[in-house]
């Protein structure tokens, strides 16, 4: 089964030829044996994904009609409420949280026959770049166990890398599909803000948060997005289907694009390794090949992205998470002298240091006499951003950049170095401040045989394009197709 | 004796409640009184994960109430977020406006004592989610009920325009009748659907100076009685407190004062304007709200008079009182009736249409009652503009009296009969049949002789005695001699 990728799982359950059961199993017993190392899971819904997998193959012996994703083991990023388990966060504040609603997303996958088999782990609240901010357990790359799986991401990233399910749902705030999808080697896409329902999705950065998907390569993507994508009475920044039709993701998926026109930024090789740079100027002499044509372009205010990201994700987290107070639910402090108490004691012993960091980072950007000087400010540069794009995207298809600047870096490294941390994210977080979508996809492997992320940006609610520019290059290499050896051990 | 004049400034921040079906940002049910925490979903209990989607119907209400209030529409309005820390905050920030409200810079005129009108300028209307309720009932913890919590609230802020208690309750009471007939508020003070917060200070003149005092702003009223000894207290409270101390306003002096209803005094809670920063900041889960021409247009063809203008109406077109065209007024369902009636078209021959004063009696002085006693509308009592027009013609023609048209009303809530039939049935008709009456009133004026002699002699018993006799004769018709006859056949008699 390790050969399959979740379109052929799928046909291979509706033809008959494999049972949901026994590839539910199979996942199961995959995540037995190598989750005690990879840490990819904070829940494993064993009984329940099996019981599940039973209804879908009676479903398909009966001949009734199923969904999309029929009977196929995924897992969800544990940010994503669920009414069957709990939904953490990863956070002591809500360890013991369970939802009474199940997302939008959730639903869908649902819907769609899929066999969600367990919640994964990720940075606190989707905080971080390593996925070491988890406040309940460390997941590690399955490429390098000393090594970080990237965040915030980096549970579902590494469950699909280890083959611990076939596809999973991560959030993008900044990077966090992207940059894990890179450092584990496989294929992560954020679709345009507005493209996927949020509701149910624990915020972080409303302006910036999107939900997408994780998986083994271009084609998986495209299918779990046309299962996830579209329009949510329940979400107002949702987008309308009118202004965006939605479109099936997986059609002509295989023809290349005509009259390609890459763009790339000279700027950015600067920051990146050299073995990252090489990757990705061979992976852009490969389009060439293929008939692309490449043009220089300037994105002239992407140095401040960082500065402006920060300031917008932070200043919108302190206010989303101001209602984890011990009133209504989560974690409550023990013996409170009064209400103030119940507030002070309960986020002091429930929140982790990079969530407070954020915290009082954002409270302090939206004070009054700080509001114009940095949160205002931010929101100038986001505009600008936003057009620095709008102009390159009349000049270019799509634009071609590193994920990440180093390939997974070592855990512990950068724990004490948030600013070192946060440069992990300088080539993703331009898409969700301009809301753009953009996919991450294997283009190499560095001389420690760590796997190089490449990331294609599109214009709004372009992501099939995006998703044929992807599978373009993925169709002529065989990157995605290496597996790391932990999982044949 | 030093020479000192003052006068009271006040200005009004009031929260309207509106009528929607659900609340502002989710589904629930908006119910007074249901069991704690029984009307509430993830998105008003501010769960994880939740988003809002903003209740367009509560928009379009507070617009209608703006328009009303002759407020400028905004082409362009956005949700902030308000943050503190409260338990009945679920979120711990409130969805408000803060710098681009819907609607800025409208007036209301209210009537004063002497029937004049006076405009106070409204400084500007936003809409915003209402918190949850803190319980203290038990023991030494509280209890949060969350029913209310994410209720669709209209803040309506006043310029400091108004002078007296008087003025205050002026405007409150004329707001109530507005959003009443527009039907976007229930306006309940029981229920808290009207609350007010009033800034008061003092403009004191002494010895040709003019003082200011530090502004008191009195938090949570609910009731216009409470509005209005509030602010008297306050006057009285600056007052002293200035000749005491005399302390004057001030950059940040401002006060946060309490009620104290069962002292009927107000109780100081914040001595100085704490600075409170609430983090205002757009809401990214809402999208701002385009009003187009449209839109408003459709909003605008929802207004109707207004209850002032129709009260003025009543007292100059149809010479009403004062008094009668307020009570008309007061409800719109009321006033909707009464001018149903008064342009009824009555098709009996000796009948030919509503007389105003006669029709406002019946309704005032019985239809009022019975609506009340049956806790409905007029409308909804039972009988139609049209026969109550008729009832009243027949009071003018004679053909019943004032307390048999009550007795009719009464009945024609009961039965579909008109109100001749009916007249007829109870035999409530006025005898007006001089040979019938002339053998009555003989009988009593022989049975009175020493109030036919005080008449025969004039002065000053005359007028009384002829009064007496008169009500001897109707008495003795059991209510039902026509009293003009009667007086008639009367001073023929005794002249
Ligand atoms: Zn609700």
């Amino acid at each position: 089964m390790h050969e399959l990728t979740a379109i052929q799982l799928r046909d291979k359950i509706k033809a008959g030829e494999i049972t949901s059961t026994q590839a539910t199993k199979k996942v199961l017993q995959a995540i037995e044996k190598h989750d005690k190392i990879i840490g990819a899971y904070i829940s494993v819904f064993e009984k329940q994904s099996l019981e599940r997998a039973a209804e879908i193959d009676k479903k398909i012996a009966a001949g009734e009609s199923v969904g999309q994703l029929a009977g196929v083991p995924v897992a969800v990023k544990d940010n994503m409420c669920t009414t069957f388990g709990a939904t953490t966060c990863a956070s002591k504040i809500l360890e013991n949280f369970h939802a009474p609603y199940n997302a939008a997303v959730v639903q869908k996958l649902l819907a769609a026959d899929a066999v969600i088999v367990g919640k994964t782990n990720l940075d606190e609240f989707a905080m971080g770049s390593s996925t070491e901010n988890s406040s309940l357990k460390q997941t590690v790359n399955p490429w390098d166990t000393t090594r970080v799986p990237g965040g915030s991401s980096g549970g579902s990233s590494a469950a699909v890398a280890g083959r611990l399910c076939m596809a999973a749902l991560g959030s993008d705030t900044g990077g966090s599909i992207r940059q894990p999808a890179g450092f584990c080697g496989i294929v992560g896409l954020k679709p345009t803000y507005g493209r996927v329902s949020r509701f149910g999705l624990v915020a972080f950065g409303s302006s910036l948060d999107q939900i997408g998907p994780l998986a083994l390569n271009v084609e998986d993507c495209a299918l779990m997005l046309n299962v996830i994508a579209g329009h949510d009475p329940n979400d107002s920044t949702s987008v309308d289907e009118k202004n965006a039709p939605l479109c099936d993701y997986l059609e002509n998926i295989d023809k290349p694009v005509e009259n390609l026109k890459i763009g790339i930024v000279p700027q950015f090789a600067a920051g990146a390794d050299k073995q990252i740079q090489n990757a990705i100027n061979n992976a852009v002499e490969l389009y060439k090949k293929l008939g692309a044509q490449i043009i220089e372009i300037d994105l002239p205010h992407f140095e401040y992205a960082i500065a402006a990201y920060y300031m917008v994700a932070t200043a919108e987290a302190s206010s989303n998470l101001a209602r984890y107070d011990g009133v209504h639910y989560g974690h409550r402090t023990e013996n409170p002298n009064d209400y103030i108490e119940v507030y002070s004691k309960s986020r002091e012993e429930g929140f982790g240091k990079e969530v407070k960091r954020r915290i009082m980072l954002g409270t302090y950007a939206l004070s009054s006499g700080y509001y114009d000087a940095y949160y205002l400010k931010a929101l100038k540069v986001r505009n600008l951003i936003r057009t620095d794009f709008t102009n390159a995207f009349e000049k270019v298809d799509s634009i071609i950049t590193p994920v990440t600047p180093t390939t997974a870096f070592k855990i512990g490294e950068k724990v004490d170095d948030p600013l070192q941390m946060y440069l992990a994210d300088m080539y993703t977080i331009s898409a969700n401040l301009a809301g753009i979508p953009g996919i991450s996809l294997p283009c190499g492997f560095d001389d420690n045989n760590l796997p190089i992320g490449m990331q294609i940006l599109a214009p709004a609610f372009e992501e099939q394009k995006l998703l044929r520019i992807a599978k373009m290059f993925e169709s002529k290499t065989d990157y995605h197709k290496k597996k790391p050896a932990i999982i044949e051990s | 004796m030093s020479d000192l004049k003052y006068k009271i400034i006040i200005g009004l921040e009031i929260h309207v409640q509106l009528c929607t079906k659900t609340k502002m940002f989710c589904g629930c049910a908006l119910e007074f009184a249901a069991e704690p925490n029984s009307r509430v979903c993830p998105v008003c209990l501010g769960m994880p994960g939740v988003l809002p989607v903003m209740n367009k119907k509560a928009f379009e209400y507070s617009v209608l109430a703006a328009l009303a209030l002759n407020c400028e529409i905004a082409s362009f309005t956005k949700w902030d977020r308000k943050s503190y820390y409260y338990p009945d905050l679920p979120k711990n920030y409130q969805i408000s406006q803060y710098d681009l409200p819907f609607s800025e810079k409208g007036f209301i005129e209210i009537p004063l004592e002497s029937g004049e009108s006076k405009r106070i300028r409204i400084t500007r209307a936003h809409l915003e989610e209402d918190a949850g309720k803190n319980l203290h009932t038990a023991g030494n913890f509280s209890q949060v009920d969350l029913n209310r919590a994410g209720t669709p609230l209209l803040e309506i802020v006043t310029e400091p325009d108004m002078n007296s208690a008087d003025e205050v309750k002026a405007l409150a009471v004329e707001l109530q009748r507005i959003v009443r007939y527009l039907g976007v508020s229930e306006a309940d003070m029981q229920k808290g659907h009207m609350r007010f917060e009033p800034n008061i200070n003092l403009i004191i003149t002494k010895d040709g100076t003019e003082y200011k005092t530090p502004i008191a702003e009195v938090k949570n009223l609910n009731s216009f009685r409470a509005l209005e000894r509030s602010i008297e207290y306050e006057a009285q409270r600056q007052l002293d407190e200035f000749l005491d101390t005399g302390k004057v306003m001030q950059m940040g002096n401002k006060s946060t004062r309490g009620w104290d209803d069962a002292n009927q005094m107000t109780v100081l809670q914040r001595e100085k304007e704490e600075a409170h920063d609430y983090r205002y900041f757009p809401d990214p889960d809402l999208l701002p709200v385009e009003m187009n021409d449209a839109w408003l247009d459709e909003i605008k063809s929802r207004l109707c008079e207004l209850p002032l203008q129709k009260q003025i109406r009543y007292v100059t077109d149809y010479k009403l009182s004062d008094y009668d065209a307020h009570v008309l007024t007061a409800e719109r369902s009321t006033a909707e009736f009464f001018e149903q009636a008064v342009s009824a078209t009555i098709e009996q021959a000796f009948i030919f249409g509503g007389d105003p004063k006669k029709i406002c009696n019946i309704i005032t002085q019985a239809g009022l009652k019975l609506a009340h006693e049956q806790n409905c509308t007029l409308s909804e009592l039972g009988f139609t503009p049209e026969n109550v027009a008729r009832l009243a013609r027949m009071v003018e023609d004679g053909y019943v009296n004032a307390s048999a048209a009550n007795t009719i009303l009464e009945e024609m809530t009961k039965t579909d009969k008109d109100p001749q039939t009916i007249a007829k049935d109870m035999n409530l008709i006025q005898k007006s049949d001089a040979g019938e009456l002339e053998a009555i009133v003989d009988q009593v004026l022989a049975d009175n002789p020493k109030a036919v002699e005080d008449v025969k002699s004039g002065g000053k018993k005359a007028k009384k005695a002829q009064g007496f006799l008169l009500g001897q004769v109707i008495q003795k018709s059991k209510g039902q001699a026509n009293p003009k006859i009667v007086s008639q056949i009367l001073t023929k008699k005794l002249s």
